[in-house]
C-alpha cells in the first residue's frame, strides 16, 4: 500500500503551474503510447535474433524461452494474421473484426466496473476522511481486499449474481465481470482520493472552519478540488486495472464475447496457427492503454486543479 | 458589550515530550471598535491567543467570551474575520474568487460577491490581478488578497496574524493608513498581532505586551494619538513617545538611548 501511496502521491512542495502546457499533454501522451509499443516490438525482434531458437539453457535448466516461430512468431506475421479470416470456413471474418468487436464488449464491461468501483472508492475514502475511527478500521480490510485472488472470487460473485431476481430485473454474467472489475478498480481510487481529500494544509483547513463550513461544504469547496492532482493518476491507474479484471474474470467465469474469452479460444489453436494468440493478446494490453487514455481526457477540462500534479 | 473578555486564560499543549505552557493567566478586555495590538518576542503565544479567539483551538484553563458568546457561538454566527500568518489561498480559485470564498460560503448572491470583491481588491491596490491565480503573485500580494478576503464581510471583530509581515514598507504604510479607517468607518474591534514596535503604536488604542515561556501579559501601553491618523502622525513627537513606552515595556527596564525602531 504504502508502495502505491507513493506512486500516488504528487510533489507538493512546489506547485508549479502546469496551465500552460495544457494542450500539447494529450498529444504527448499518445505519442509517448505509440513510442512504447513500437518499442516493446523491437525488443522482441531483437530477443528473437539474440536468443538461440532452442532457449537458453543453464546446465540441464532452461532459463529463456524457445524463441522459433511456433512460440514467438515474427510481429510481422502477427500483424498479418490479424488481417486474415479466423478460421477457414466460408464466410468468417477476419481477426481483426472480432478483435475489435470482442474488445468493444470488454471494455464497456471494464469502464461499467471502473464507474462503480470509482464512485465506491470516493464514497469509501469520503466516509474514512469524516471519521477517523472509520479510515482506521477500513483501511486494513481495503489493503486486505487486494489480497484475495479474483479467480476465487469470480465463481462467487457469479453464484451469488445468479440469485438476484428483483421484478424484471435479472443478473447478467457481464454485470459480474463488471463487479469483478470494479473490486480491482476501486482500490487505487479509494488510496487516491484519501490521500487527496487529507491534502489541503492546515491553514486551509481552518479557513473554512472560521467560516463555520460544514463538512459538506468544506468538502465540495476545498478537499475535492484539492484532490484532483491526486485523483486524475488514480482514476487512470483504475482503469487499467479494471481492463484486467475484466478480462481475467470473462476468462475465470466462462464469459463470452470478450478479448478475455477470445484470447483462451485462440491459444487452443496455438500449435497449428501461433500468430493468433498472439494478437489477441497484445489487443488486450492496447486496450489496457486506450482506457486508460479515455480516462485521462477527464483531466483535460480540469486544468486549474492540476497545480500540484506529476507528470 | 465587550468584542473579546478573557478571564484567567491559559493554554497547556502536551505532547509526548513533554507540555508546553503556551499561555498562562491571561486576563483581557477588548471593548468594541477598539483596536489592540498584541506584541512580543517570537514563541510568547500571540497566535495561540488569536487562535483561541477564533475557536480553532480551546484553552485549556480559564473563561473566554467573544461578545458576550462563547467562542463557538461566535464562530458559528460569523461575528469574526481572520487573517493568517500564511495566506492559506486556494491555488484552483483566482484572486477574485478567493476573496469571494466567505461570501460565497454563506450564500451571498453572485453580483453582490462580484461587486463587494473589486471594491476590496482596490482597496488593497489589486485591481489588476483580479483574474490572476496565486501562484502568479508574490508573497505580499497574496497576503493582500487574503486580508481583502478577511474583510469581504464586514466582521464586527478582526483577528490578524501579522497581515503586513510579507510586505514592503511603502505597501505597508499605506495599509496600515486603511486599515485604521476601515476601522474606524466600520466600528470593527481588532486584534492585530505584530512584530513591529511603530506598526503596533501607529494602529491601535492599546498595545499589549506579552512575554515568553509561560506567554503572559507583561504590560498593556494605552497610545492616544487621537482617531484621524494620517502620514503626519509618523513624524510626531507624540508618536515617537508611545513607541519608546513600548519599547521600554518590551524590554523591561527603561530605554535610555533615543533609538527608535522606526521600520
Ligand atoms: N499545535 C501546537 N502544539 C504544540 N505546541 C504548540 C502548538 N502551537 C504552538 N505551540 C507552542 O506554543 C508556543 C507559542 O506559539 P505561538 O505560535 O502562539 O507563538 P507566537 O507568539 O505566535 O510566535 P511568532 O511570533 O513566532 O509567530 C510556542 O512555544 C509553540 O512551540
Ligand atoms: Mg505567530
Amino acid at each position: 500500500m504504502t508502495d502505491l501511496a507513493t506512486t500516488l502521491a504528487p510533489e507538493r512542495t512546489a506547485p508549479v503551474p502546469v496551465r500552460p502546457r495544457e494542450r500539447s499533454t494529450v498529444g504527448r501522451r499518445i505519442l509517448v503510447g505509440v513510442l512504447a509499443v513500437l518499442l516493446l516490438a523491437a525488443l522482441w525482434e531483437l530477443v528473437k535474433v539474440v536468443v538461440p531458437d532452442g532457449g537458453g539453457h543453464l546446465g540441464e535448466a532452461s532459463v529463456l524461452p524457445r524463441t522459433d516461430d511456433l512460440a514467438m512468431p515474427h510481429v510481422w506475421d502477427i500483424v498479418d494474421r490479424v488481417l486474415q479470416p479466423e478460421t477457414s470456413a466460408t464466410g468468417s471474418p477476419t481477426v481483426l473484426s472480432a478483435m475489435l468487436s470482442a474488445c468493444w464488449f470488454t471494455l464497456r464491461v471494464a469502464l461499467a466496473g471502473w464507474l462503480v468501483g470509482s464512485i465506491g472508492g470516493l464514497l469509501l475514502a469520503a466516509l474514512m476522511q469524516r471519521w477517523q475511527l472509520a479510515e482506521s478500521a477500513l483501511v486494513p480490510w481495503v489493503v486486505l481486499s487486494q489480497t484475495v485472488p479474483l479467480i476465487a472470487l469470480a465463481p462467487l460473485v457469479v453464484g451469488w449474481g445468479g440469485r438476484i431476481h428483483v421484478g424484471t430485473f435479472e443478473w447478467q454474467r457481464w454485470m459480474s465481470v463488471a463487479l469483478i472489475a470494479s473490486y480491482l478498480a476501486f482500490f487505487p481510487v479509494t488510496i487516491g482520493a484519501l490521500r487527496g481529500f487529507q491534502s489541503p494544509p492546515a491553514a486551509q483547513v481552518e479557513l473554512f472552519r472560521a467560516q463555520a463550513a460544514s463538512w459538506n461544504r468544506t468538502m465540495l469547496s476545498l478537499r475535492l478540488p484539492a484532490s484532483v492532482p491526486y485523483l486524475l493518476p488514480a482514476l487512470r491507474l483504475g482503469a487499467a486495472t479494471a481492463v484486467v479484471g475484466a478480462i481475467v474474470a470473462e476468462v475465470s467465469t466462462g464469459t463470452k464475447g470478450g478479448i478475455g474469452r477470445l484470447i483462451i479460444s485462440y491459444a487452443q489453436s496455438a500449435s497449428g496457427d501461433p500468430a493468433k494468440p498472439w494478437a489477441a493478446i497484445a489487443a488486450a494490453a492496447l486496450l489496457g492503454l486506450v482506457a486508460a487514455g479515455l480516462v485521462s481526457l477527464l483531466g483535460l477540462g480540469l486544468g486549474r486543479y492540476r497545480y500540484a500534479e506529476v507528470r | 458589550m465587550s468584542a473579546v473578555e478573557a478571564r484567567g486564560v491559559g493554554k497547556v499543549f502536551s505532547s509526548r515530550s513533554g507540555d508546553v505552557v503556551a499561555l498562562e493567566g491571561i486576563d483581557l478586555t477588548v471593548a468594541a471598535g477598539e483596536f489592540v495590538a498584541l506584541i512580543g518576542p517570537s514563541g510568547c503565544g500571540k497566535s495561540t491567543l488569536l487562535r483561541l479567539i477564533a475557536d480553532l483551538d480551546a484553552p485549556t484553563t480559564g473563561e473566554l467570551t467573544v461578545f458576550g458568546k462563547t467562542p463557538q457561538q461566535a464562530r458559528e454566527a460569523q461575528d469574526y474575520g481572520i487573517a493568517f500568518q500564511q495566506a492559506g489561498l486556494l491555488p484552483w480559485r483566482t484572486v477574485t474568487a478567493n476573496v469571494e470564498l466567505p461570501l460565497e460560503l454563506h450564500g451571498v448572491g453572485k453580483a453582490e460577491r462580484a461587486g463587494r470583491a473589486r471594491e476590496l481588491l482596490s482597496l488593497v491596490g489589486l485591481d489588476d490581478f483580479a483574474g490572476h491565480f496565486p501562484h502568479q503573485l508574490s508573497g505580499g500580494m497574496q497576503q493582500r488578497v487574503a486580508i481583502a478576503r478577511s474583510l469581504a464581510e464586514r466582521p464586527s471583530l478582526l483577528l490578524m496574524d501579522e497581515p503586513f509581515g510579507a510586505l514592503d514598507e511603502m505597501t505597508r504604510e499605506r495599509m496600515q493608513t486603511e486599515l485604521v479607517r476601515i476601522c474606524a468607518e466600520s466600528g470593527a474591534a481588532v486584534v492585530f498581532v505584530t512584530h513591529s514596535i511603530p506598526e503596533a503604536v501607529f494602529l491601535s488604542q492599546r498595545v499589549v505586551v506579552m512575554s515568553p515561556r509561560p506567554g503572559r501579559i507583561s504590560a498593556v501601553v494605552p497610545v492616544n494619538l487621537g482617531d484621524v491618523r494620517g502620514e503626519g502622525l509618523r513624524e510626531d513627537a507624540s508618536f515617537f513617545a508611545a513607541v519608546t513606552a513600548v519599547r521600554e515595556a518590551l524590554h523591561g527596564t527603561p530605554v535610555t538611548a533615543r533609538g527608535v525602531d522606526l521600520r
